[in-house]
């Protein structure tokens, strides 16, 4: 019956719930929205660089991924990409030859990374070819074809079709060059990305440079679920372990190749935990003086409550319920308003274009896609009820140290 | 036998300015089964010592017991527990809880006491019967009249089984034909279950039918009337 008295106390006075019980929606409703907005945002970004830069997992020597030099290959690839595909949730492989080349066109020039692909593999490792907005993926029929991205177009003033001289080192050290042709121009939410990188096909940059056909310096894995990435890496690690403690390979998860990511998840969770933390710290003082004023204003029924033998603990869980359910009450209807808020918006996308150059620079997508776990629900319900729980001290003791004998006297 | 002592019971407020002696030395024995009224005129003292008996307010001096415990050797929690078991209220204003019901208001003082759910429902329904609110069960307090109001209040001062009733001007607010009915049910329940009542009281109609009428003045007892 407690239950019953507290939940029908808190609508003795409508209006002032309903402003309490809104006041405590909006301050939820922004906390969860905001968090919604700028997960979605790190999620994408995540899910852009792992679907169009860096996969789930990528293998190299040790000493490549220490300096990038195109000498440092993994032997006996072939063993190795026959291991990781045995494993489960592999969804494919790609081996790639990376080289660091200078980029030229009849006007201009540009330090890059070029990217030597089999094409077919990187369609299941990466979605390279939905970003391309010109030309074709590789498909021109002429000899050395190149994907470039339309931020080095306009740097090199090039288009499709156009000549790139790429100019690198082969194995003995010693520079050589080779004439590329534009076959496609892609374009991704990330312009760093765009103006570092370049593609063409492996066997044509192992002939340009007199690399063996076979040689790999990178193999990218993409996992079904990006979830298992850490399973994956720690199962891959048991499985060559031996490669791995001899220095031949290092397995990493996208995480810790570009560390940018994960810090960009993390932050995005504790800033929304603090964001939330401070809107209910604002609320509270709002819930601590709507319920000083149902106490004060009840003073001779709490006294005739003491009178009859109602003891100080559930006078406190009386009023510690009314808190927690004119708190809840209003958590529920900024719940209910942001999965509304987020359906709708994480369904139509948030349209930034007029700051697209800003985000992309940062490897943000200028569409957003607000999105959110039930978990953060569950926990922002928590801290509800945590916020209503503290809130109600103040007025629960000012209760419990009413005289009754006073208290129902009072008009 | 006497189930409620009081001895020298003094109260005194603004003690340390103008000390006022709301209780001057009182002492009082009431015994099982009385329909008392304690009368006197405004600041004489009667809430104050009914508040003195019921364990709402402590004494400056003297004691109360009852049926041998001292009420000042129960520490706040225990005295709380006690009125809860020994001792039922009557308010002038009636002090029902608003946002329950007739048959919830009596109930929650049977649900206070632990008494399980069904043995509950058997209690209230012949309670409300008796004080003739079987009708009204589902209406809360403000869509009852005074005196309708007053009666769930007997009935749940009487469904805690008290060993005593305390009543502040239980009449004060009702009309005449209110407070005579009113006035018929608690003696009826005094003659019937041997309910002790003591009431403070303004109220002629009161005094008609107390059968013992003690008289308060400045605090003091001023006189008593057994019928």
């Amino acid at each position: 019956m407690l239950n019953n008295i507290s939940w029908r106390n808190i609508w003795r006075n409508k209006t002032r719930s309903i402003v309490l019980t809104a006041s405590v929606a909006i301050g939820l409703f922004g906390g969860i929205f905001s968090f919604a907005f700028y997960n979605g945002m790190a999620e994408q970004t995540i899910d852009n660089s792992i679907s169009t830069e860096i996969s789930n997992i990528q293998i190299h020597n040790p000493k490549f991924a220490d300096n990038q030099e195109a000498v440092y290959g993994i032997s006996e690839p072939e063993k190795v990409i026959a291991g990781i595909r045995s494993v489960n949730g592999v969804k494919g492989t790609a081996s790639r030859l990376l080289i660091n080349a200078m980029a030229a066109s009849a006007n201009s020039s540009s330090g890059i990374l070029v990217k030597g692909v089999d094409p077919d593999e990187e369609l299941i490792i990466s979605n390279i070819k939905e970003k391309i907005t010109e030309g074709s993926y590789f498909n021109t029929g002429k000899r050395y074809p190149a994907v470039i991205s339309s931020k080095l177009a306009e740097k090199l003033k090039i288009g499709v079709n156009k000549k790139i001289i790429l100019t690198m080192q082969n194995p003995q050290g010693v520079i050589s060059g080779a004439a590329f042709r534009v076959a496609g121009i892609f374009k991704t939410d990330n312009t760093n990305f765009d103006e570092a990188v370049m593609f063409v096909l492996k066997e044509d940059l192992a002939e340009a440079t007199g690399f063996d056909p076979a040689y790999v310096n990178e193999i990218a894995v993409r996992l079904d679920d990006p979830d298992d990435t850490k399973a994956v890496v720690t199962e891959l690690g048991s499985k060559f372990s031996s490669d791995v403690s001899a220095g031949k390979i290092i397995i990493r998860g996208w995480y810790e190749i570009n560390p940018f990511l994960e810090m960009v998840s993390g932050m995005t969770v504790q800033m929304s935990v603090i964001l939330i933390i401070i809107i209910l710290c604002a609320l509270m003082f709002g819930i601590v003086n709507t319920m000083l004023m149902s106490v004060l204003e009840r003073v001779r029924e709490i006294g005739m409550l003491m009178a009859i033998g109602m003891n100080g603990r559930k006078i406190f869980v009386m009023i510690m319920l009314e808190t927690i359910y004119l708190s809840l009450t209003g958590g529920a209807a900024g719940m209910l308003l942001s999965i509304i808020a987020i359906s709708v918006t994480g369904y139509t996308g948030i349209d930034l274009s007029f700051l697209a150059e800003g985000l992309n620079s940062y490897g943000y997508s200028s569409y957003i896609f607000p999105a959110i776990s039930p978990f953060y629900f569950l926990m922002t319900s928590v801290f509800v009820i945590i916020t209503a729980v503290l809130s109600s001290v103040l007025p629960a003791r000012r209760a419990l140290k009413l005289n009754p004998a006073e208290a129902i006297r009072q008009n | 036998m006497s189930i409620i002592k009081v001895t020298d019971l003094t109260k005194i407020y603004n003690k340390t300015r103008v000390p006022v002696y709301a209780l001057n030395g009182v002492s009082l024995e009431f015994s099982e089964g009385e329909f008392t009224a304690i009368v006197g005129p405004s600041g004489c003292g009667k809430t104050t010592f009914l508040n003195m008996v019921g364990g709402l307010d402590k004494p400056s001096s003297g004691a109360v017991e009852i049926s041998g415990t001292n009420l000042a050797s129960l520490k706040p929690g225990q005295l709380t527990d006690f009125r809860l078991h020994n001792i039922g209220f009557i308010f002038q204003a009636y002090n029902l809880i608003p946002v329950l019901t007739t048959k919830e208001n009596v109930e929650f003082i049977l649900e206070l006491q632990g008494v399980p759910a069904g043995e509950r429902e058997k209690k209230i329904l012949p309670l409300l019967e008796s004080v003739g609110l079987s009708d009204k069960l589902n209406n809360r307090p403000n869509e009852l009249s005074g005196g309708q109001q007053q009666r769930v209040a007997v009935a749940r001062a009487l469904a805690s089984s008290p060993k005593f009733i305390l009543a502040d001007e239980p009449t004060a607010n009702l009309d005449s034909k209110s407070a005579d009915s009113l006035l018929d049910i608690m003696l009826k329940m005094n003659e019937e279950l041997k309910v002790t009542f003591i009431f403070s009281t303004h109220d002629s109609r009161v005094m008609k039918k107390a059968r013992r009428i003690i008289t308060f003045e400045d605090g003091k007892v001023a006189g008593e009337e057994i019928r």
